[in-house]
């Protein structure tokens, strides 16, 4: 793909109305939905009209005054960004009068401009350069010694891009992609008339102002003022290629644009289906640990895990791989060994991962991070509805009239589909929030929650029965669509178990903390409020309940009748690129791809002819099963792709001990991750940009990911399977990702129309597609639910064993912030650290200052399972006994407290309460100390050559 | 007890009126506050309840509690509307203002006051509806726009709630006529804005007043209070500006009262269907709603009946600047505009020949005398490249330098620009540059830069500062120019009019800009 400039039309779509009306443009005749703008028009039926102010993805606003036309019977010269077309209108976009009119706009624009184009960043890709060429502009008569905006200070103070005031033109488009596109409203206009600037926040640099970072403003500045720091100092890009983010699960689509080898900067593909054209700081700038010097390019290997690491060869690294594997099989049998697949990986190398298990190891032992994340959504969905998948788009929400977020706080985790919430938000959907903490949705700019039921860490189920009952006392069920699409028995089990009087939200409130006429309000609207729709997060899953709270927001959508179509459903936000499809490909235990039992004889007939082995009809173990077996001696080897368990996974005393009693720990990573400390053999992965492959999000979504630059470790992560699949024996001869995809495509049903050539052509497409649904499935169960009728089942409360006391007398929940993801071990190789540094307590003020805890003071927090020390931040977003802390920082090592509670169905861990106990300390505590310095050692590298 | 009746106008007050009063009422008078009447040579007014009527003396001071009393002072008027300045008068919105007190329910009342609005809620909507429009009543703000049809628009607007919004931003300079209303005859606005409610279904309404007028914003606070039962369920309340000249246009007015910085919002959508906080409204200028209580009561005939050509009924007109008798004076359209300046307003007060008139505010155009037989009516004005707006005339004696009054509409403009559009934002301040080069041309013609000679000279040439031609032919050519860009750029009429009394000056003043200018071209 060459570099070209994506076409802008100007204004946003009209809203659909289904009427179309005629106009003449320049002659030509032309026929657009009503409402159209005459700037879109004149652009969808092939003439450009000069424009400054106006962008497809922003409101129109009039403001430059290039863009006026001439319409006939109209006096004066109407701005064709603001002025609708109308039936029978006759436009003439070029005139002499217009020629005049546009260059005395022009000359008024240059005649306060720096004339370095040649040294400008810009240079070449600047609307304003390319608008007066446009214009025929030759001259400023006003001179150059009048008054400017010139020579003001530049802000350099955002690590990724930089403000150059005096180069600003005063359109608002950044003002407006902030507001409009991400909703934060960190930029302003002030000052009037001449002296109008663009200020962040109160005249504040970026850095220190309100401002996301998500580069909406940069995108949409047409001139060098807002511009990439990257571009400033490579040029501008010369050639782009289309692919996905492998940060969180929304799954935005962005050009990455490249000068020769090198990657200039990301930008946000506009016919993302995804993102539609926004980005997140993550996704649009932290891509820079992809070059960090932190990451490992050659295999090493060693004895010990008290060994520095060698250096060795590809094939003495893989050879190593398979020889102790198979010894280790031979020794302690065929289910001494596992693997976990990575949610980072693409869908193809997972499936090559939990192939190279079933088939090669000959076992299921293969699970992934999805264990310790949304593994009940699986469950709790495939039981209720039968599919273990969200059910709607991420366009479905612009649907919406009522949005309950339950325990996910989309505007850090899943910024993207947080901006677009927030669109529809400001649209006058009504919103409730049902978290512990008050998250950014709560109440910000423009955006307030009718409802926020700050709910006590654990009190999930009570809550979302409460609710229930509201709905099935008030009769505020709906009654035919349960009759037709669900079992009505089931439901009659239902409705009487959640009318019991003591599952009331006046009988609860003790227990939840959650006033009941909030509870009551919230359900009403629900239920009664039109299109309601839920999302959650991993504040639903990550609990002893997991399981029953997933299937207890399953039965309070099918009791009001809020699934089947676009603008309701049940919506989990997936956390990472490839959640979702990790999940998918068989990555668990128990299931091939596309959700099928081990068991199921019919599908394991399918593996066995297409593989040629017999394959394990048995499920093999999870993660946490897999540490308990290794502790036991029973299961001494493990292949970690991606993924680094030590850090995430919880009960960080428990992950050491089972990683260290194994024999041989393969990890293959961009870093030396916490995990690898305990790995005897390390395998270079490459990055998202040095492959091909498809990642799936949280919406299901199939997308392509395309190869940017080759991988500097010699090999994509899909070849690297391959080698040590090849040297196990088994006989895998796959060129090119595509036919990874094939195979999946052939043993899939779900998957079956899934090919390249579709995804090429059609961009992305939504499983399932197959021949029942060949363009794939935005909305599912529409007219009646995958498994037949939508179950509805108990979710009786029960409360997690994790209980406060006298030691133990707070709560804590985790969770993440917006410059970081998962463990951090991209985000803190990039320059995101300016906003978030390490990670800190919050702790209301009542508990601090019971505690005498002051604001940025070091502080222990220890529970049953360990103590950590980190600085603490006093905030009233948390409720008094709760406290709450991020996990991206191993400096922290927050797991070290969590326990090993979990899912009663899943076994998902129970990270979202842990009792604890907050006190003072002079700085990280002696664990912490120790596990640095044994972190250190476990880095020493011994290079290539002294190895030899 | 004599009453006295001396008015609480900011005007009045300014002249003295205040200690006027507290001598009265020291006297032991009784002492009604009224409104102006609206003639400022005689103010402080003071009028006397006597058997044979009020009568007046004016100016006064409060050295003359005696003279007055005693009937004796030098500057007794007799009935003040038997004064020639008020008897040629047509006081068909400004009827009771200067007469009543301004925050006297009963007052009100007894002077017709709440009839309008009676008979309007008597009707169905669409007939109030109706009225308005065939009383021929237009904006009073200045575009002019027929009310009845903005009302229409609506009242036919299918979304709901939706909102009467008045606009009392009133910034043009030498206007006072919203003031004077609103500080005199409050109940007068309310009435008109109940009827507004009424006629298109809606429940609240806006009063947008400049943060300049403390008086006029304290007595429509108050008599907002005195009169919420009267016009319920219709609800009102005073919204402050900030002191922006732009926020008097309609849709920054909104963006204003939404909280929002005031700036021009492009057009369409119209306020009528999305306006206030997206809702259909009505914004209507405080002269526009004042007139419709009269309509109401007295019928849309007795108010088409007057006027001239389209523009139907009375314009209080305000006389202001170098003006003998300065002050409102309410008339229907049809008169000419040298019957208002020379025979209304009696000449200059500097008693030096009139050189020029502005009309319609610091965006409106410059006439001169030449020009008096233009009647004042919308038309005639638009087709005498000039323009009525608020209706302020503000006189000029021969003593002005028109090119620094077209300096001043630049330099106005530049100030008051919200800096939302470009040829307002940029175009004003090159405007004043231009300006001054000029004015400096006026005097020593500059010599044309000599290019320099050779290649590389050349091209340092085209980046020099001064190679620019300033000489006052090369900079009037620039300056139409500019004024052309702003005139059909501009988003808003701030920019869009000012080149009215640039061109003007420049058109009908040519001597000022510049010795061998070329011959003006019409305006256009």
């Amino acid at each position: 793909m060459s570099f070209t400039r994506e076409t802008d039309h100007g204004t946003p779509p009209a809203l659909a109305t289904g009427r179309n009306v005629t106009l003449s443009i320049d002659g030509k005749t032309i026929a657009l939905p009503e409402g159209t703008s005459i700037m879109r028009a004149a652009s969808l039926g092939g003439t450009s009209i000069p424009k400054l102010c106006a962008s497809d993805n922003l409101e129109s606003f009039g403001s430059c005054r290039l863009c006026l036309v001439e319409i006939e019977g109209r006096a004066g010269y109407p701005a064709s960004c603001t002025t609708p077309i109308a039936e029978g209108m006759v436009v003439r976009t070029q005139s002499e009068r217009l020629k005049q009119l546009r260059k005395g706009v022009m000359e008024l624009y240059i005649s306060d401009h720096p004339l370095d184009c040649l040294t400008c960043a810009a240079n070449g890709d600047c609307e304003l350069q390319e608008q007066a060429g446009a214009v025929g502009l030759r001259d400023v008569r006003y001179g150059y010694d009048g008054a400017t905006n010139m020579g003001q200070p530049k802000d350099h103070s955002n690590p990724y891009f930089d403000f150059d005031p005096s180069k600003c033109i005063a359109c608002s488009r950044c003002v407006r992609a902030c507001d409009e596109v991400q909703g934060t409203f960190a930029l302003t206009m002030e000052g009037r008339g001449f002296d109008t600037k663009v200020s962040p926040s109160q005249g504040q640099d970026f850095l220190s102002s309100e401002c996301v970072s998500c580069g909406a403003c940069v995108q949409a500045c047409p001139t060098a003022t807002l511009i990439e720091k990257k571009v400033v100092e490579v040029g501008t890009p010369d050639k782009a290629v289309v692919t996905t983010c492998a940060y969180c699960g929304v799954g935005c689509t962005f050009r990455a644009e490249m000068r020769g080898e090198e990657l200039v900067r990301m930008v946000p593909w506009k016919e993302g289906k995804a993102n539609h054209g926004h980005s997140c700081v993550k996704g649009r700038f932290a891509w820079g640990y992809a070059q960090h010097q932190d990451r490992i390019l050659k295999p090493m290997v060693r004895t010990s895990v008290s060994d520095p690491w060698q250096e060795v060869s590809w094939e003495e690294a893989i050879a190593r791989v398979a020889s102790d594997f198979r010894h280790i099989q031979a020794k302690y049998g065929t289910r001494a060994v596992g693997g976990i697949t990575s949610s980072r990986c693409t869908n193809e190398e997972t499936f090559l991962v939990q192939k190279m298990i079933r088939q090669g190891f000959g076992n299921n032992n293969v699970d992934t991070c999805a264990r310790v994340c949304h593994s009940p959504t699986g469950y709790g969905l495939k039981t209720t509805f039968g599919t273990s998948a969200g059910t709607q788009d991420f366009d479905s929400v612009m649907q919406s009239d009522v949005i309950l977020v339950i325990g996910a706080n989309p505007t850090d985790g899943h910024p993207v589909f947080g901006s677009r919430m927030k669109q529809r938000l400001r649209q006058g959907a009504k919103l409730i929030v049902i978290d512990p903490r008050r998250t950014d949705l709560v109440k910000s700019a423009h955006v307030e929650a009718e409802h926020h039921l700050p709910l006590r860490p654990g009190t999930n189920v009570a809550v979302l029965t409460a609710m229930a009952h509201v709905i099935v006392t008030e009769r505020l069920y709906d009654e035919a669509y349960i009759r037709e699409r669900c079992d009505w028995d089931e439901f009659l089990d239902w409705s009487d178990f959640v009318a019991e009087a003591h599952r009331s939200p006046e009988a609860v409130e003790a227990l939840t903390g959650v006033q009941s006429d909030e509870v009551r309000a919230a359900a009403r609207l629900y239920a009664t409020g039109g299109n309601a729709a839920i999302y959650y997060g991993l504040g639903v899953t990550e609990h002893s309940q997991g399981s029953s709270t997933v299937m207890a927001i399953a039965n309070l959508a099918m009791a009001t009748g809020n699934i089947g179509r676009e603008g309701v459903g049940v919506n989990p936000l997936r956390g990472q690129n490839n959640v979702q499809g990790a999940c998918d490909m068989g990555s668990f235990p128990h299931e091939f791809s596309g959700y099928r039992h081990v068991s199921d004889d019919s599908a394991r007939a399918m593996f066995e002819s297409a593989w040629g082995v017999k394959l394990d009809h048995e499920p093999g173990l999870r993660i946490p099963n897999m540490l308990d077996a290794a502790t036991d001696g029973t299961f001494k080897g493990l292949f970690i792709q991606g993924e680094d368990i030590l850090q995430s996974d919880p009960n960080t005393h428990h992950v050491a001990a089972g990683l260290a009693a194994m024999e041989c720990v393969v990890v293959q990573d961009l870093f030396l991750n916490e995990t690898a400390n305990y790995a005897h053999v390390f395998l270079p992965g490459s990055t998202f940009l040095e492959k091909d492959g498809t990642f799936t999000n949280a919406e299901r979504r199939i997308q392509m990911v395309r190869q940017v630059m080759a991988p500097l470790n010699g090999y994509a992560d899909w070849e690297i399977v391959q080698l040590v699949a090849q040297a196990l024996g088994l006989d895998w001869n796959y060129s090119h990702p595509s036919e990874i995809m094939d195979e999946i495509a052939a043993l899939t049903p779900t998957f079956a129309g899934v090919h390249y050539d579709r995804l090429e052509a059609e961009g992305s497409l939504q499983w399932p597609a197959n021949d029942a649904a060949p363009n794939g499935t935005p909305t599912m169960h529409i007219g009646g639910f995958v498994r037949g009728k939508g179950k509805f089942v108990v979710t009786d409360y029960v409360a997690t064993d994790e209980k406060t006391g006298p030691r133990f007398p707070l709560l804590l929940t985790t969770g993440r912030i917006l410059s970081h993801y998962n463990v951090g071990a991209q985000t803190r190789r990039t320059a995101n650290t300016a906003w978030h540094a390490e990670d800190r307590l919050e702790i209301h003020p009542v508990d601090a200052e019971n505690r005498g805890i002051n604001d940025g003071a070091w502080v222990s927090l220890r529970s049953r399972a360990g103590e950590t020390s980190l600085r603490a931040l006093i905030t009233d977003r948390v409720a008094p006994g709760v406290v709450y802390t991020t996990f991206h920082h191993p400096d922290t090592q927050a797991n070290v407290i969590t326990t090993d509670y979990s899912d009663w169905a899943t076994n998902c861990p129970e990270y979202k309460v842990t009792a604890v106990q907050v006190g003072h300390s002079n700085g990280p505590s002696d664990w912490q100390e120790d596990y640095a310095a044994q972190a250190r050692q476990s880095r020493r590298i011994v290079p290539i050559e002294a190895a030899e | 007890m004599t009453r006295i009746y001396i008015s609480r106008d900011m005007a009045s007050v300014a002249l003295g009126a205040d200690d006027v009063a507290q001598a009265f009422a020291s006297a032991g008078c009784e002492v009604v506050r009224t409104g102006s009447r609206g003639l400022f040579s005689i103010e402080p007014l003071v009028e006397v309840e006597t058997e044979s009527g009020r009568m007046g003396y004016g100016p006064v001071s409060s050295r003359d509690v005696d003279a007055v009393l005693a009937g004796t002072h030098v500057h007794h008027l007799g009935r003040i509307d038997a004064l020639p300045f008020f008897a040629a008068q047509q006081r068909f919105t400004f009827a009771r203002c200067g007469v009543i007190d301004p925050l006297g329910m009963a007052d009100y009342a007894a002077h017709g006051g709440w009839t309008g609005l009676d008979i309007a809620r008597s009707s169905p909507p669409q007939a109030v509806v109706d009225t308005v429009k065939a009383s021929g009543l237009r904006g009073r703000g200045g575009a002019g726009f027929p009310t009845g049809i903005k009302w229409q628009t609506v009242l036919d607007a299918p979304n709901a709630p939706k909102y009467i919004v008045c606009n009392a931003d009133e910034g043009d300079s030498g206007t006072f006529a919203d003031r004077m209303l609103m500080e005199g005859d409050p109940f007068c606005l309310i009435e008109g804005m109940a009827i507004a409610g009424h006629a298109v279904g809606a429940g609240h309404g806006y009063i947008y007043i400049r943060s300049e007028y403390p008086f006029a914003i304290d007595t429509m606070r108050a008599a907002i209070e005195l009169s919420a039962t009267r016009v319920a369920p219709f609800t009102l309340e005073v919204r402050v500006g900030a002191g922006a000249y732009v926020c008097g246009e309609e849709t920054a007015l909104l963006d204003s009262i939404e909280g929002k910085r005031g700036q021009v919002r492009a057009k369409p959508p119209l306020p009528a269907l999305s306006g206030l906080f997206g809702k259909p409204t009505v914004i209507n200028n405080v002269l526009s709603l004042a007139a419709v209580p009269f309509i109401l009561s007295e019928g849309a005939e007795a108010y088409a009946g007057v006027g001239f050509g389209r523009s139907r009924g009375t314009m209080p007109v305000q006389l202001a600047g170098n003006v003998k008798n300065g002050g409102l004076f309410e008339v229907g359209f049809g008169i000419t505009l040298g019957e208002l300046v020379q025979d209304i307003g009696g000449g200059t007060a500097s008693g030096r020949p009139v050189r020029a008139v502005q009309v319609g505010g610091p965006l409106g155009a410059y006439f001169p005398p030449s020009l008096f037989d233009t009647p004042f009516d919308y038309e005639a004005f638009t087709q005498a490249g000039g323009l009525i707006g608020h209706a302020g005339i503000t006189v000029f004696d021969d003593s002005v330098d028109l090119a620094h009054m077209a300096r001043f509409a630049m330099e106005f403009c530049a100030v008051e620009s919200c800096g939302k559009c470009t040829p307002c934002r940029i175009g004003s301040t090159r405007g004043v540059e231009i300006m001054d080069r000029i004015i400096a041309a006026r005097t020593v013609e500059p010599a044309a830069p000599a290019p320099p000679s050779g290649v590389l000279g050349q091209a340092l040439y085209s980046r020099a500062p001064d190679r620019i031609d300033v000489s006052a032919s090369a900079q009037t050519e620039l300056l139409r120019d500019l004024c052309d860009t702003m005139k059909f750029g501009s988003l808003c009429a701030l920019g869009g009019f000012t080149p009215y009394p640039v061109l003007s000056a420049l058109d009908h003043f040519p001597e000022d800009f510049g010795a061998g200018v070329r011959k003006p071209l019409a305006a256009e």
